[in-house]
């Protein structure tokens, strides 16, 4: 059972100096779920999300992507940190979108893409290049390949983004906010590109205020607050039917 | 486009009278010293034009333009190398780095000049080996080591290091931080993300200034006169100090300077262009497809 799932995070916590930012989030995903995480702003999942692959190091608990324990390694009773190296190559297997796209702007779209595949995972650039190709086409982008992320709208870079994320083949993908910085009429494309990602089993999950997407798209949804989580269920369960105080107050100001 | 419109604004423009005083003044300022320099029966301008093109000249001005080019190289390089330094986590690196550049920004360039063409009379020999032992492994004289030039590009190299460093680490730090973490999320390892994604966009903010210290190097060059290296300045100051004709060969000095300084200011419009890419205000591209929409509109 437990090497079915692909995140099992036990009893997260994360401070930043003396506060307290996560206090204690065990959540798991199996292979090929989507999980949407909700919350008011300052609830801590963005936080939980960068844990996820390292990008913060968690001050307590055990987080393991695919029954890999992230960040460290247990020898005996003592737990170690890992290189670098053994970080980067963690970090590797999973995908991030984040909320700001955070494309290079010195590279093309579709430089962008193929950037890491040939750094980090060694494949020949023509190998790269049309995997490339295919992805963009992919997200709808296959005309602004060679366009600069200066020239392209921002639906546009951060279909460009999840491109690039899905170029390193990764076992996981995590969505941070994916259209929380685009204007109104630029989410439906970005929301449809992860929604067919969806469909075709890519095990994700995504920090969202987008509650349509997670009632239609989510296997479950995890609301959290204040650093815990709330409630947990299927979309129909927390969204349509919330049994936690907190929960309804959110839900009814976001829709 | 040129259709007139009945609400068109047609005014009488402003006028500027002081922009014409002024003109007039400069002008009249600025005849007058090139007419002083043509008329004065102090300078002998057969002197000028002949030292202008003696092989004499132009090699040290040949020498000038490699003693900047390659002291400019090695101090960009270590100013690299310190500015990771002082920007890493390890706090003994950050340490030797600070000291380094307070030390070499907090001393004359001059006095470094000096002291690097005088070592070999502080340390008359060079000695490899393990301090506090009789171990050995071997040892030069000084002056073989370290002729005049060498010191000399020695003592630039050094100095320009410690400026550079800071030039490269505010240029390092311009850079968005979500780059790096868009590089980490990526399996990219800190070396391969200085290289491939955060440097290229530090260039943008480093190469400016960078052109404004190359200029600089240029010109301190001529402080290794002390040191007996035969440059442009030193060349023609002894020059003059067997003809008598100081004010002609400072004026072919100053003439050289000019030209190289000039010449030397073109490869920096290339490479702001070059690492202008993909960020809007540089880019001719996207200037002309922003043009193409507006005409669509």
């Amino acid at each position: 059972m437990s090497q079915k799932l692909m995140l099992d995070a036990r009893s997260i916590r994360k401070s930043f100096g003396s506060n307290e930012v996560l206090k204690g989030i065990t959540l798991s995903i199996k292979k090929g779920q989507v999980l949407c995480l909700l919350g008011p702003s300052g609830s801590g999942k963005s936080t939980f999300l960068r844990c996820i692959n390292h990008l913060e190091t968690i001050n307590g608990g055990r987080l393991y992507v695919d029954g890999e324990l992230m960040g460290f390694e247990e020898r005996g009773d003592a737990i170690y940190e890992l290189k670098p190296k053994e970080v980067a190559l963690q970090r590797s297997e999973i995908g991030m979108v984040f909320q700001r796209f955070n494309l290079f702007p010195h590279l093309t779209a579709l430089q962008n893409v193929i950037e890491a595949p040939i750094g980090v995972l060694k494949i020949s650039k023509d190998e790269a290049t049309k995997t490339a190709r295919e992805l963009l086409a992919q997200v709808g982008l296959s005309d602004k390949a060679d366009h600069y992320p200066s020239q392209l709208s921002g639906g546009q870079q951060q279909r460009v983004a999840i491109a690039r994320a899905l170029a390193m083949k990764p076992k996981l993908m995590l969505f941070d906010e994916p259209t929380s910085a685009l204007d109104p009429e630029l989410v439906g494309d970005v929301l449809d590109v992860m929604r067919k990602l969806a469909d075709s089993g890519m095990t994700m999950i995504v920090v969202t205020h987008e509650i349509g997407f997670a009632r239609e798209v989510a296997d479950r949804v995890v609301f959290m607050d204040a650093g815990v989580v709330v409630e947990e269920g299927t979309p129909s369960q927390v969204i349509d039917n919330p049994q936690h105080e907190r929960t309804k107050a959110f839900i009814t100001s976001v829709l | 486009m040129t259709t007139q419109n009945p609400d068109d604004v047609v005014a009488v423009p402003l006028k500027h009278p002081w922009r014409w005083v002024s003109a007039v003044i400069l002008l009249l300022l600025g005849g007058g010293f090139v007419w002083s320099l043509y008329a004065s029966p102090n300078i002998v301008h057969a002197t000028v034009i002949k030292y202008l093109f003696d092989p004499q000249v132009l090699g040290a001005a040949w020498l000038t333009v490699v003693l900047t080019i390659v002291s400019m190289t090695v101090g960009a390089i270590l100013a690299i190398i310190l500015a990771i330094m002082k920007l890493s986590h390890n706090p003994i690196l950050k340490f030797i780095a600070t000291l380094y550049i307070g030390f070499f920004r907090g001393t004359p360039l001059l006095l470094q000049v000096v002291f690097w063409g005088y070592l070999g009379l502080i340390y008359p020999k060079i000695i490899l080996g393990i301090p506090f032992t009789d171990i050995i492994f071997h040892q030069w004289k000084t002056a073989d080591l370290l002729p005049s030039v060498i010191a000399g590009i020695l003592a630039l190299s050094l100095n320009e290091a410690a400026y550079a460093a800071e030039i490269v680490r505010a240029g390092i730090l311009s850079v968005d931080t979500g780059q790096g973490e868009a590089a980490k999320s990526l399996g990219m390892n800190s070396g391969y993300t200085l290289r491939r994604i955060v440097l290229p966009q530090a260039m943008r903010v480093i190469i400016p200034p960078m052109g404004n210290e190359f200029i600089s190097m240029l010109k301190n060059t001529a402080l290794l006169q002390v040191i007996a290296v035969m440059e442009l300045y030193a060349r023609t100051n002894q020059i003059s100090a067997q003809n008598l004709a100081q004010v002609e060969l400072l004026i072919v000095a100053g003439f050289w300077y000019l030209v190289m300084t000039t010449i030397l200011s073109v490869p920096q419009n290339y490479l702001e262009k070059r690492y202008g890419k993909g960020f809007s205000a540089n880019s001719t591209k996207f200037r002309l497809i922003r043009v193409r929409a507006r005409g669509n509109v």
